[in-house]
């Protein structure tokens, strides 16, 4: 239990040989595929974050843009008066504290609640954010001026996935990780043997929503110019669950394969056809949901593996209700 | 002195039906108590309202002297009340030794890593699952998975267990090896609640019982005399043959 | 006053759509993420056959509500049908058709962007003012209005007085239990959820009469009916009608009196004292 596993360990060395042949990719390239990549780190560690709360509970949680957009805008706001590094601490606390709260409130109750709930809250918070503004400041948008580059922002996002990826393998060794999985067996269960589940939920979403909010700080440099329509954009809460869904998010790096090749798509999408993206959107949602269930590392457990994975199919039918 | 559980005028009523009415007993530390009656007389909705599955609509619970009416069931499970489910519940996906882990780590005994998974082996063998630890809960016999249920629930080390008809479904010998291992539960002066229908286990093993009829406490006392009450007999076998 | 009758007349277009959807997820099942599309499909629509065939917006319901009603049924039946199939238990339903119909929502999005471009939209009928209690109204408001509490009259009588009413409301309560009643479960659901499609569209034809509407803007609609429909309580007719007319009026008074782009927050306000103190609906009784 407590010691590292050989094979732990090998997916910790092939994992850090992969984050540092991406870091090696300014000296490549500083152009479209630098910017490529930071949009693939982008949506790796928003993914990873997002899988992190919503792999284990199966709560579709559409709350990352206003994250995002929180993180984002503690930088925005903080730029000219204090340090880079503790604006995206604050950026951290502040979306956590965000995430605790909207979790209170909706996740003692069913999934849909919380869909519902989530899917307005980036709009809610731009409302609100645009409203303080509008009121009580000069004007609506902000300035970031950095020093940061392309190949700055690119490390920041990977050292980011390094963390993301160490803390939910912490999280599955840890007390609360073991919670999460008898809560997906069994909730009732689960209480009975002492676990409070709702505190348990809300205390993964708040570390998720932090890093997503550490996410928006990293981004902000990038935007140069903030302002609440792009700081708090919704589409990037349904390209995360897309991207998420289409690698699976029944392991922590399973989203990857989600990420790379819709990234990709999607980048050639809006560059070609920029009027067809919400079509491409709506495809691939469709496409999951009948397609691809398990995402595509469930089916690749099926094809290669096709016994076990029917075993596998058979024990977790008997495991509904 | 304060008793271990006091169940006090505890009342549930689901739309018109009445589960319990204005039912009260107690449980002394180190008791057997059985909880008796016909289907449908309210003992599982009772052990529901102990647990905190269910918050009464009227009545107290006090658990050693603290209220615990209508606490959430994690809360009653960490002041030391565990429990196994009439259709039993183990959790699938999980290795045996693991579902047994789930028991300690959350609850009254809080044990975690090492100790836990010790205490955890330690417990499989003692319902007779030793050798099975890695194996899947899912792929469990029945049996087995009643066994698994109850180390589960011991691995917390509960000041109270409760035993939902723990022994129903299982074959005359699995009986017998079940009845010693309640037996061997209650030497150790665990206090025990156990619903039951399998009339020898409560004679064999109960100190005292109480009879619940149509959500109602019919009768309260040693087992032989409660069981020789004409409204028992009556209640169990209708009223032409009392 | 200006504030309730302008924020009742926006809760009777708000009472449509949520009743729309309450039947979708009441009866079928089904959290149609794509119903505030249904709905912006249904105002290009009306405009459209005004502007081609000079078709009035309001007989034009007559056209558009049963067109809505064939494509919500088609959909239930292609789409949704085998996800009810295959489900093994409702919170897995639940999420296979909050995604599916987020697809469904996407493509809608992009066919009207597509096809009417991403502009606002408004066009002109019934706009001469009236006079009630000495403050102007348009009159297409009004005529909204009445044309929404004649549908949600029609509605009620249609799900409290006919058998086939009671029908529906015996599945929304259980569908193993309809089913041993000899009600056609599937069949029933199928019809609930185009009805559903169907009142939302005819809330769109009235809404496209005094609403500039656009090719993006169905999702916040589809929000604000589903706030409705739980905090009236999901299935409940008469819940959903009082928490639109309630939501309406709290919206006007806020866009009125602090604030036009704070409207969502109102919402929220009143979502979140909802949830955390009578999450089952505000008519709902508590769960046992």
């Amino acid at each position: 239990m407590s010691a590292v596993t050989g094979n732990e360990w090998r997916i910790a060395i092939l994992g850090a040989l992969a984050l540092g042949a991406a870091a090696l990719i300014p000296l490549a390239d500083d152009g479209y595929y630098l910017s490529l990549s930071v949009n693939i780190a982008l949506y790796v560690v928003l993914c990873t974050a997002w899988t992190l709360f919503s792999g284990p509970t199966h709560y579709i949680s559409l709350a990352t843009a206003a994250f995002f957009g929180i993180g984002t805008y503690t930088v925005g706001l903080g730029i000219d008066a204090l340090p880079f590094a503790l604006l995206v601490a604050i950026a951290a606390v502040m979306a956590g504290l965000v995430a605790g709260l909207v979790g209170i409130a909706t996740l003692r109750l069913t999934g849909v609640y919380f869909v519902i709930f989530t899917l307005g809250l980036a709009e809610l918070v731009r409302q609100v954010v645009t409203w303080l503004q509008t009121n009580f400041t000069t004007s609506v948008g902000l300035y970031v001026f950095t020093d940061f580059t392309e190949t700055h922002i690119l490390w920041m996002l990977l050292a980011l996935a390094a963390v993301i990826y160490v803390t939910g393998w912490l999280i599955n060794r840890s007390r609360l990780g073991f919670a999460m999985r008898i809560i997906g067996n069994d909730e009732t269960v689960a209480r009975h043997v002492g676990i409070d589940v709702a505190r348990a939920k809300v205390i993964l979403f708040m570390i998720s929503g932090a890093f997503i909010g550490v996410t928006g700080a990293i981004m902000a440099p990038r935007f140069a110019y903030v302002e609440p329509p792009s700081a708090f954009n919704p589409l990037i809460s349904f390209q995360v669950v897309i991207m998420a869904l289409l690698g699976g998010t029944s392991r922590l790096w399973a989203p990857l394969l989600g990420v790379i090749p819709f990234t990709i798509l999607f980048d050639q999408v809006s560059a070609h056809f920029p009027n067809h993206t919400s079509l491409v959107m709506g495809i691939a949602f469709m496409a999951i949901v009948y397609l691809l269930p398990r995402g595509v590392v469930g089916l690749a457990r099926e094809l290669l593996r096709p016994k076990a994975g029917k075993r596998l199919v058979a024990a977790e039918e008997a495991t509904a209700p | 002195m304060s008793p271990l559980l006091s169940v006090r005028d505890a009342r549930k009523v689901f739309g018109g039906l009445v589960a319990v009415n204005h039912v009260s007993f107690e449980v002394i530390e180190g008791e057997l108590l059985g909880l008796i009656g016909p289907n449908g007389s309210g003992k599982t909705t009772m052990l529901n309202l102990i647990t905190g599955a269910l918050k009464p609509t009227s009545g107290r619970i006090l658990l050693a002297g603290a209220d615990i009416t209508a606490k959430p069931a994690w809360y009653i499970a960490r002041r030391g009340v565990a429990r196994t489910f009439q259709l039993v519940r183990v959790l699938p996906s999980l290795t045996a030794i693991e579902n047994v882990v789930a028991g300690a780590a959350f609850g009254h005994a809080r044990r975690w890593g090492d100790d836990a998974y010790r205490e955890a082996a330690r417990l499989l063998e003692r319902v007779g699952l030793s050798g099975r630890a890695d194996v899947p809960a899912a792929s469990m016999t029945y049996i087995d998975q009643k066994r698994l249920e109850l180390a589960r629930a011991l691995a917390s080390d509960p000041r109270l267990l409760l035993l939902d008809e723990w022994l129903a479904g299982l074959n005359p010998s699995e009986l017998t090896i079940g009845i010693a291992l309640i037996r061997d539960l209650r030497e150790e002066g665990r206090a025990i609640v156990m619903v039951e229908h399998v009339m020898d286990a409560i004679r064999s093993l109960c100190d005292r019982c109480v009879v619940m009829s149509s959500g109602s406490k019919i009768a309260d006392g040693g087992v032989a005399e409660v069981l020789a009450q004409r409204d028992v007999v009556a209640a169990y076998l209708g009223d032409d043959d009392a | 006053m200006d504030i309730l009758v302008t924020g009742t007349v926006l809760g009777g277009t708000y009472a449509l759509i949520a009743l729309g959807l309450t039947l979708q997820y009441g009866v079928a099942r089904i959290m149609n993420l794509a119903n505030g599309e249904n709905l912006v499909l249904a105002c290009f629509s009306a405009f459209w056959l005004l502007s081609t065939f000079a078709i009035n917006p309001v007989a034009g319901i007559l056209l558009i509500a049963p067109a809505a009603f064939l494509l919500n049924w088609l959909i239930y039946r292609l789409a949704m049908r085998p996800l009810v199939e295959r489900a093994k238990d409702r919170g897995q339903l639940e999420v296979d058709s909050i995604l599916a119909t987020f697809g469904l929502m996407f493509i809608f999005q992009g066919v009207m962007l597509l096809a009417f471009g991403g502009g606002y939209f408004t066009y002109n009928f019934l706009s001469e003012p009236v006079t009630i209690f000495g403050a102007n109204y348009g009159l297409n408001r009004l005529v909204a209005l009445g044309a929404a509490a004649l549908i949600a009259v029609c509605l009620w009588l249609f799900l409290y007085f006919t058998r086939y009413g009671t029908a529906i409301r015996a599945v929304a309560v259980d569908p193993a239990s309809a089913s041993l009643v000899a009600i056609d479960v599937p069949r029933a659901s199928a019809f609930a959820f185009a009805l559903g499609g169907a009142l939302t569209a005819a809330a769109g034809a009235l809404l496209s009469t005094f609403y500039t509407f656009d090719a993006s803007m169905g999702v916040i609609f589809t929000m604000k009916a589903l706030i409705i429909v739980i905090m009236g309580g999901v299935g409940d007719v008469r819940g959903a009608v009082l928490a639109a007319l309630m939501l309406g009026i709290a919206e006007t008074a806020v866009a009125v009196l602090v604030d036009p782009g704070l409207t969502l927050a109102a919402t929220y306000t009143l979502f979140i004292i909802v949830l955390l103190f009578r999450p089952q609906g505000m008519f709902g009784r508590k769960p046992a």
